[in-house]
């Protein structure tokens, strides 16, 4: 065969497969919704993170805002540490609260913003003073008896 | 009585020896390959050569079965997804098992009988008719002429045919799942992207395809390189390559896996 | 520069344990076609495969344009390889490239010369073997005689000071043997090369070689002009060059007694 052909034939090939490439990336994953612009990173302890994963989605009023970048253990105070990935489009107060949510049901979990008042906004390095952790099942049908309990003795004394 | 016992024994360990006599053989060949491939990438057109005859000529059958693969796949999501009412999820079924699983392994297993057979019975055949023998005495090293182009040329096909078999897979299941069923277009799409992790599934997917294409290469190189140069040697050497590979792709598969997708 | 191109003294060579050459003494002068004969199986493609650095001499010495090849590396025997020349009992040509491309391969692999010079070098080495006309067929499609000669032009594209023949003349037929033989006495004539010929085939190699060495079992047994041994009368090459069945090789191969094997008992 001849060269020119020949080189042809590969030229095709490979960029027919460089092409299925990007459109497994961009289209099928998700390279697309990306964040290429900067981010910047805040930590947030929270008691119990229940099943978050890395690379959860950050939310604020529903809007996926930044991603979970990492979580560690922290042995000092005995408290999940999660460095939230924000994006540097999005700029918070320094008073924001953060609590992680569940969507649906028996859906994945993420976290969820809530903007703050303050002056003074986020930078990186930051962590985040207001933190509510997920709520565990347990915790909450014991919460629930208790009270329940609670309740009828008061009742008795009445 | 004792004797045939010990005898079938001694053929075990004949045959465990042999095997790993055989390893180190191939792990040597495998570093001279490295060494010699300076050759190769100075002259490029050798490995554009090999690009041809191992990619472009696995082209077709890489496209069509990708598309069929991924036409079933949505067919059979379909059918079982529906019973828990959850059709939106076709896309994310269909996109998860061929990044992760069947695009590379499926391609793969195309490749070692369609190019790790040719590759073999090419070698076998030139060795046993001289050109090996030719080459040499023509002061020409066959690892770096003959050999070494044809690694790189199967190394750098085996992604882009995985990554082709992926994506006609995907196209498959849309055609079934969205033209032909029904599911709904946007959530088959944007599913699929929420669940389908690039550096996790695609990134990891495109790294299996490169081993597999290394192991595939290798043996099939191998195996013709080691070939008695006799018409039965050469066919029975393009028959354990596919073989041999086909058992190195889904181990490996095994391992890899295991390593990339513990823990998410 | 020594007359002498090659010099062999003592040579013994085996493999594991059997002994293939035993004591082989061999010289060549440049210029000359020389001929190793022997019946199949005497050790004599062993013998060209040591003068080509194949294999490396198990004792002796075995010279080369002066230099010792059991002392070569790698590198130093491709250094000699490239003044060498091979000629493989089949030709043994690149099947998958042009006629052209078999015989431009060697000027492609060491030199940088520019393609209208290598085009012009290929259409002269094929000219050399009247196949100027065959420069675009395919190996395939050639006949043996032809792609023995498409061969021969490719072992002469470096200029080379020795080729070694490897059976050249087997399996062609009458005509294209003669052409070969002619072709390999012309051609080391007008280009000054030596020539090696391990061949069986006697009436033809006769006709045109300089000096003959007959080999049996690994040990040379006679040698001499064409002219004196067309006159021997050693019992094993008056049987080469007859051609008769009996003699020093026997028809039967070595076996028990017939009677024994056809079950009758003495």
């Amino acid at each position: 065969m001849q060269r020119a052909t020949l080189d042809l034939w590969v030229g095709i090939f490979v960029v027919a497969g460089i092409v299925a490439v990007l459109f497994l990336a961009l289209k099928v994953g998700n390279l697309g919704s990306y964040d290429s612009s900067e981010t910047y990173a805040v930590k947030a302890s929270f008691d119990n993170i229940g099943g978050l994963k890395p690379r959860a989605p950050v939310k604020s009023a529903g809007v996926v805002v930044g991603r979970v970048a990492d979580i560690t253990f922290d042995p000092i105070n005995y408290e999940a540490s999660v460095t939230l990935s924000l994006s540097a489009r999005y700029p918070f107060p320094k008073d924001t609260s953060a609590a992680i949510m569940t969507s649906g049901l028996l859906g994945e979990q993420y976290i969820s913003l809530d903007a703050g008042g303050d002056e003074t906004m986020l930078v990186s390095g930051d962590a985040l003073k207001i933190t509510q952790g997920a709520v565990v099942l347990e915790n909450l049908i014991g919460q629930f008896l208790y009270n329940k309990s609670d309740g009828a003795g008061d009742e008795a004394q009445q | 009585m004792i004797e045939t016992l010990l005898d079938s024994v001694r053929g075990i360990g004949r045959r465990t020896i042999d095997r790993i006599w055989r390893m180190g053989v191939a792990a040597r060949f495998f570093m001279q390959i490295l060494l010699h491939s300076g050759t190769g990438f100075r002259r490029f057109h050798l490995i554009i050569r090999e690009i041809f005859s191992s990619g472009v000529l696995s082209l077709i059958i890489i496209l069509v079965s990708g598309l069929f693969v991924g036409m079933v796949l949505g067919l059979q999501g379909y059918e079982t997804l529906q019973t828990y009412g959850a059709e939106e999820s076709l896309g994310v079924l269909v996109a998860l098992s061929l990044v992760r699983e069947l695009g590379p392994v499926v391609a793969a297993l195309l490749f070692a009988s369609r190019a790790g057979s040719a590759i073999t019975a090419e070698i076998g055949l030139m060795k046993a008719t001289e050109q090996i023998a030719a080459m040499e005495m023509m002061a020409v090293d066959p690892i770096a002429r003959v050999v070494a182009p044809r690694f790189w040329g199967g190394v750098i096909s085996m992604p882009l045919l995985a990554a082709l078999f992926s994506a006609m897979g995907v196209l498959g299941g849309y055609l079934v799942g969205v033209v032909l069923i029904g599911v709904d277009e946007g959530a088959f799409w944007s599913q699929m992207q929420s669940a389908v992790d690039f550096k996790e599934d695609i990134l990891n997917g495109v790294i299996k395809s490169v081993v597999f294409g290394v192991a595939i290469t290798i043996i099939a190189l191998f195996e013709g390189y080691d070939a008695p140069p006799t018409a039965e040697g050469v066919s029975r050497a393009t028959t354990r390559t596919v073989v041999t590979s086909s058992l190195a792709i889904l181990g490996l598969d095994f391992v890899l896996t295991a390593f990339m997708f513990r823990g998410v | 520069m020594s007359e002498n191109l090659i010099e062999i003294r003592d040579l013994s060579f085996s493999y594991g344990q059997s002994l293939v050459l035993k004591d082989v003494n061999l010289t060549a002068r440049r210029g000359q076609v020389i001929a190793i004969m022997g019946n199949s199986g005497c050790g004599k493609t062993t013998l060209l495969r040591l003068i080509g650095g194949a294999l490396k001499p198990t004792s002796g010495s075995l010279k080369v344009d002066g230099v010792e090849m059991g002392a070569l590396d790698q590198a130093g025997l491709y250094r000699l390889r490239r003044r060498m020349g091979m000629l493989f009992q089949f030709g043994a040509l690149f099947t998958d490239i042009s006629v052209f491309e078999n015989v431009a391969f060697q000027l492609r692999e060491h030199t940088d010369l520019p393609e209208a010079m290598i085009r012009d070098l290929v259409f002269m080495k094929l000219n050399a073997v009247g196949l100027r006309g065959a420069h675009a067929m395919m190996p395939s499609e050639l006949s043996g005689g032809m792609a023995r000669r498409v061969a021969l032009a490719r072992s002469i594209a470096l200029d080379p000071m020795l080729i070694l023949y490897d059976e050249p003349f087997a399996g062609l037929d009458p005509i294209s043997l003669g052409v070969t033989g002619n072709l390999i006495r012309r051609l080391t004539d007008t280009l000054g090369i030596t020539s090696i010929v391990v061949t069986h085939d006697v009436q033809e190699s006769l006709k045109m070689v300089d000096y003959v060495y007959f080999v049996s079992e690994g040990v040379i047994v006679a040698q001499g002009t064409p002219d004196e041994i067309k006159a021997s009368d050693l019992p094993y090459v008056h049987q080469f060059v007859h051609g008769e069945e009996n003699g020093p090789v026997p028809f039967h191969y070595p076996a028990p007694e017939y009677a024994l094997d056809l079950g009758l008992s003495a």
